[in-house]
């Protein structure tokens, strides 16, 4: 087994509050290899946090702190600004949820890719140009030359998921960190994201953290699923068992999607307990711990 | 209880008019509940809103109770038969309004008696406790927002419920406690329900009959039972059912 990309023990995020502390992430520990890991929970359940802990973009004054956060065998916990710019977008990238707040409205596409690629790679502006030209191309857009000089609000909402994509993996990270990056696409055109992203986690061996509200999606595209309930994961398991999940909060989400080859008279609902707050963690093997690889 | 025939609708003016809509046709009966699926940009929305009369640039018919509608006015006998439920319940609920004032407002506006009784009842209509009665908005959670718009929506009375998206904007487990809720009030009260969503299991849960929408047009009415098997008639519906199943990657 190789050495992880990504390793994390007892992660913690803590927001003060006026009512006191208040936990969002509570102790989580999990390896990312190079694989693609799902990591699924309702609203408020703090998967989000997790990967924006992770990234340091945690702000003050919330709190994250951990028993490792290891980066390549290199603790990335605190870093202070200067160095985490360094490691974020260069070594780490994130791709968010909704690609109109997260490209510049006023400057053109190309421009910003360009921008991004010579914060982490030291190269004249031509070679950058030629660069973004070719991420494009890498994400199937297919009149790059046009698209450079477009603005954000001139592409569609798949369009602009595929260039943040491209934004993203032009300084080739290691991991890529992608919070719901297909929950405001079409169906269709979901399909063709996942599909790009697939593509390049196994051509580059770049470790996934696929942040996800959507169980069936997560089984069919991830390898191995985090279930994360009230700031803990409560189960670890490899997605294409996610069917066969155990933990009650797992088996509720399940159970609680309408289907059209199993039609219902009434969907069960979710009965919460507080035991899943506290309770043990489930995972089928012991080595579900460390990256099962792809 | 709903004809829509031959409708167009179409935003701004020549030449850069576009038509969101074109030569739709669809009819839901007495009871039923119909659905309206495509992609974003197909129009499903466009019609609920050309419908409760919040677009006015439309032409073609649209028959409520076999009484055609105005093009831009809806008179007070409409809203006390078609109310609405809008997709997000962070953004369709006035932040300094408590439910009561929502509720005790609306049935004001219909002209209601006995409006403090009505609340009550309201509330236990759509499972929120009397203790839910003076809570603003922000003490509420997504799912329960969207029982108060349920609540609003109801306290007209109407027969026909245009859903706009009810469900899309919460968890899956609190989706269930909604539909549930839906299919619940639809069997009580006798409902008709007019249902837009993106979702083709939600849509294949709770509707009879669907239309499948894009580009605007009408593509394909078809039965549920069909939807379930897979049996589009079109190639479009079949693409849509194939990308709905999730992800299968390419070989």
């Amino acid at each position: 087994m190789t050495e992880p990309l990504l390793s994390v023990r007892d992660l913690r995020v803590t927001f003060p509050t006026r009512q006191g502390e208040f936990q969002a992430v509570r102790g989580i520990s999990f390896d990312l290899g190079r694989e693609r890991l799902g990591v699924v929970g309702e609203s408020g359940s703090g998967k989000s946090m997790t990967g924006r802990a992770i990234l340091g973009l945690v702000r003050p004054p919330g709190r994250v702190e951990a028993e490792r956060l290891d980066l390549g065998g290199k603790s990335i916990l605190n870093l202070p600004d200067r160095q985490m710019r360094k490691i974020r977008g260069g070594r780490i990238s994130m791709v968010m949820q909704d690609p109109k707040f997260s490209l510049n409205p006023v400057m053109p596409i190309g421009q910003q890719i360009i921008e991004a690629y010579r914060l982490h790679a030291d190269v004249p502006r031509n070679r950058a140009r030629q660069k973004a030209l070719e991420m494009l191309e890498a994400v199937q857009i297919r009149d790059p030359e046009r698209v450079m000089n477009a603005y954000p609000h001139e592409v569609s909402g798949g369009m602009g998921q595929r260039i943040m994509i491209a934004m993203m993996l032009a300084p080739d990270p290691q991991i890529l960190i992608a919070d719901e990056p297909t929950s405001a696409l079409d169906v269709s055109v979901r399909t063709e994201v996942l599909n790009i992203m697939d593509g390049l986690v196994r051509d580059r061996g770049m470790g996934l953290i696929f942040i996800s509200h959507d169980l069936n999606l997560v089984a069919q595209f991830c390898d191995r699923v985090l279930i994360m309930y009230a700031g803990r994961v409560v189960e670890t398991l490899p997605a294409r068992d996610l069917h066969q999940a155990r933990h009650p909060y797992t088996r509720g989400l399940l159970d609680s999607l309408p289907r059209l080859d199993a039609p219902v008279d009434r969907l069960p609902v979710l009965q919460r307990q507080d035991s899943w707050r506290e309770g043990d963690v489930l995972s089928p093997r012991a080595d579900t711990e460390l990256p099962g690889g792809l | 209880m709903l004809t829509v025939q031959d409708l167009d609708v179409w935003f701004g003016h020549a030449p850069d008019r576009v038509d969101a809509v074109k030569g739709a046709e669809f009819r839901v009966a007495q009871g039923e509940s119909f659905g309206l699926v495509g992609e974003s940009g197909s129009g499903k929305s466009t019609i609920l809103r050309a419908i409760a009369g919040l677009i006015p640039s439309w032409s073609g018919q649209i028959k409520v109770d076999g009484k055609p509608l105005a093009t831009d006015r809806r008179d007070r006998a409409f809203f006390k038969t078609v109310q609405m439920v809008f997709q997000d319940p962070y953004a369709s609920l006035h932040p300094r309004h408590s439910v009561d004032a929502v509720l005790a407002e609306t049935l004001r506006l219909q002209g209601m008696d006995r409006i403090d009784q009505r609340i009550a009842q309201l509330l236990d209509d759509v499972g929120l406790g009397r203790g839910f009665r003076f809570r603003y908005p922000h003490q509420l959670s997504g799912g329960q927002r969207q029982r108060v718009a349920i609540a609003r929506a109801l306290a007209a009375e109407p027969r026909l419920l245009l859903l706009d998206e009810p469900t899309s904007a919460l968890d899956v487990s609190v989706q269930a406690e909604i539909l549930n809720l839906l299919a619940d009030l639809r069997s009580e009260h006798g409902l008709t329900y007019l249902m837009v969503s993106h979702d083709l299991s939600v849509v294949g849960h709770m509707c009879d009959r669907l239309a499948v929408m894009q580009h605007g047009r009408i593509v394909e009415v078809m039965e549920v039972d069909d939807l379930r098997a897979g049996r589009g008639q079109q190639n479009y519906t079949r693409q849509l059912i194939a990308a709905s199943a999730g992800y299968s990657a390419p070989a």
